[in-house]
């Protein structure tokens, strides 16, 4: 397959755009939470987003995943392009949704059965046969590391589940939408360290086949997974650079150093 | 050190005074309930066998059985909540789900309001103009059953939107998040999950349609007909209106017979009632979050 040739190009220069975002304004009823953003999103990499509390960081990924027609008082300015089109345009957003996968921090177990619940978006997708809907249970749920745990269950709620295994089961879920990227905010705040490494391993080699934006409050996190990382603080995006690089303290901003270095935040 | 001191004794004597009273005034409302149903076995529980329950009346209503008044409740309910279970359901859907919060949905919640408060008389009234004489229906278990459901729809559709409401809003924009559209959302995930609210609205809706009597008295329901109807398009008897007929138009009815007429009424009202909440729990027990 053509994934090792693409593994080798994470965060290139030269890896296709896969989302374009000029001038992005965020607010809630007149108040700005996230002021003109521009950043690119490349294929095939991770990108970190760090920064502390009310950075803007979410709103940002709702922004992208058009969540702000569920929500009136959410006001959103610029353009994004998700491989080239602009999503304010979509007639089809429910096709734009289908293919980004979010996980938020605090889970949602779907009050179906753990089954329905991963193959809920398969089965809007039109995949009806329960052959195939039983290989991409199983493949989704051992990739969020919840498959041994309740492969013996797979009929009862999972509603039911404990809140790290209800996290787990969002991401299983996020992932059976195959989805080009997948969205994932602070997704390890209701999961054991153990279990984030084996899906941090997952997302690692995620990577190959999709982009992956991941917000988390443990700037470690991000050192050791995005290939980019963007540093958002009160609204701002203060600065965007290759991991390593802000990391080594090769920044541009003095603030990113700081919040790096834990002085702040 | 934990000796109670003045104060904590008054607040312990004022504690337990309110909590008698309270548990006094919830004892003192199944007062009203035990005693109808205690006078309603001790004067008519005697009347009550297998002829009274599936004979016809005789000599002008004086004797014999309640079947057709029986079968033609059954009737009007079962057709009544046909009409508006979807209805109401689908009503309640598009103000919970759909609309948004502007001047339309405001107008029709007033008129929701206001149709729960029209007495049943004028129901029964719009009854025989809009459907007895504006559609040509005639008098008619039809009639009568539709005049039923608009007299009940605003119970459907607030306790159906209650419960739809009552679905977590998490769970709709995860399913938004997969690319589910609205209706998917609604059928897989809020309506499942509100089954056993808008029941029971249904269980409601039953017990008063049951025992309704001015909505059916000039839309569908006869004072005497010695035949069962074979289609909703004639007219029946009634049991809440043969109750009504035989207390007061009948001279000379024996006592027993009125009494067991209601005790049926409302056995039936509890039958139903008891299947539904029984329905109730059974749904409760599988869907949790």
């Amino acid at each position: 397959m053509v994934a090792g040739s693409i593994a080798s190009a994470h965060g290139r220069e030269d890896s296709p755009v896969k989302l374009e975002i000029d001038d992005l304004s965020i607010g809630y009823g007149g108040q700005t939470i996230l002021d003109n953003v521009n950043l690119s999103i490349r294929e095939h990499e991770i990108f970190g987003i760090i920064g502390p509390a009310n950075a803007g960081k979410t709103s940002f990924l709702k922004a992208l995943n058009r969540m702000d027609m569920f929500n009136s008082s959410m006001q959103v300015d610029g353009t994004i392009r998700f491989n080239g089109r602009d999503i304010k345009a979509l007639r089809n957003v429910y096709a734009l949704r289908s293919r980004i996968g979010v996980v938020f921090p605090l889970p949602v177990g779907l009050p179906l059965t753990v089954y329905d619940n991963v193959a809920m978006a398969p089965r809007l997708a039109g995949t009806t046969k329960k052959a195939e809907l039983d290989v991409i249970v199983e493949r989704c749920l051992t990739r969020a590391a919840l498959w041994d745990e309740v492969k013996d269950r797979l009929k009862s709620l999972g509603s039911l589940l404990s809140g790290g295994q209800q996290q787990r089961l969002t991401i299983a879920r996020a992932l059976s939408q195959n989805p080009e990227l997948l969205m994932l905010d602070e997704f390890s705040i209701a999961v054991d360290p153990v279990t984030t490494m084996r899906i941090e391993d997952v997302l690692k080699e995620l990577r190959n086949e999709i982009t992956i934006i991941l917000v988390t409050n443990l700037v470690q996190q991000a050192r050791r997974l995005a290939d980019r990382t963007a540093f958002f603080l009160g609204g701002e995006c203060v600065e965007v650079g290759p991991t390593e690089q802000l990391f080594q303290g090769d920044v541009k901003d003095q603030r990113t150093r700081d919040y790096i270095a834990g002085r702040f935040g | 050190m934990f000796a109670a001191t003045e104060l904590n004794q008054r607040d312990k004597n004022t504690q337990t005074l309110f909590r008698m009273g309270f548990m006094l005034v919830t004892a003192l409302l199944i007062l009203p309930v035990l005693l109808i149903l205690a006078t309603l076995v001790y004067k008519g529980g005697s009347i009550i066998s297998a002829e009274f329950l599936f004979g016809d009346p005789t000599n002008g209503m004086r004797e014999g059985g309640i079947f057709p008044a029986l079968y033609g409740t059954v009737w009007l309910v079962a057709v009544a909540l046909l009409v508006s279970v979807p209805l109401g359901v689908a009503a309640a859907v598009y103000l919970s789900e759909y609309a948004g919060d502007n001047w339309f949905t405001r107008v029709i919640n007033l008129a929701i309001i206001n149709l729960a408060g029209v007495p049943s008389i004028v129901h029964a009234l719009f009854g025989v103009g809009a459907f007895v004489l504006f559609f040509g229906i005639g008098t008619s278990i039809l009639a009568a059953s539709l005049t039923l459901a608009i007299m009940t729809l605003p119970v459907v559709i607030v306790a159906t939107r209650e419960s739809l409401q009552a679905v977590p809003r998490e769970f709709r924009e995860a399913c938004w998040n997969m690319g589910a559209t609205r209706w998917q959302t609604i059928r897989r995930v809020v309506l499942p999950n509100a089954v056993s609210g808008i029941l029971t609205g249904v269980i409601l809706e039953v017990s008063r349609t049951t025992g309704e009597t001015a909505p059916i008295m000039f839309t569908g329901a006869a004072f005497f007909l010695p035949f069962l109807p074979e289609s909703v398009f004639d007219q029946t008897m009634a049991l809440s209106l043969h109750l009504y007929v035989i207390t007061t138009q009948v001279p000379g009815v024996p006592e027993a017979l009125p009494f067991g007429v209601a005790l049926v009424l409302i056995g039936m009202v509890l039958l139903m009632n008891s299947f539904s909440i029984a329905l109730r729990m059974w749904l409760r027990g599988r869907k949790k979050w």
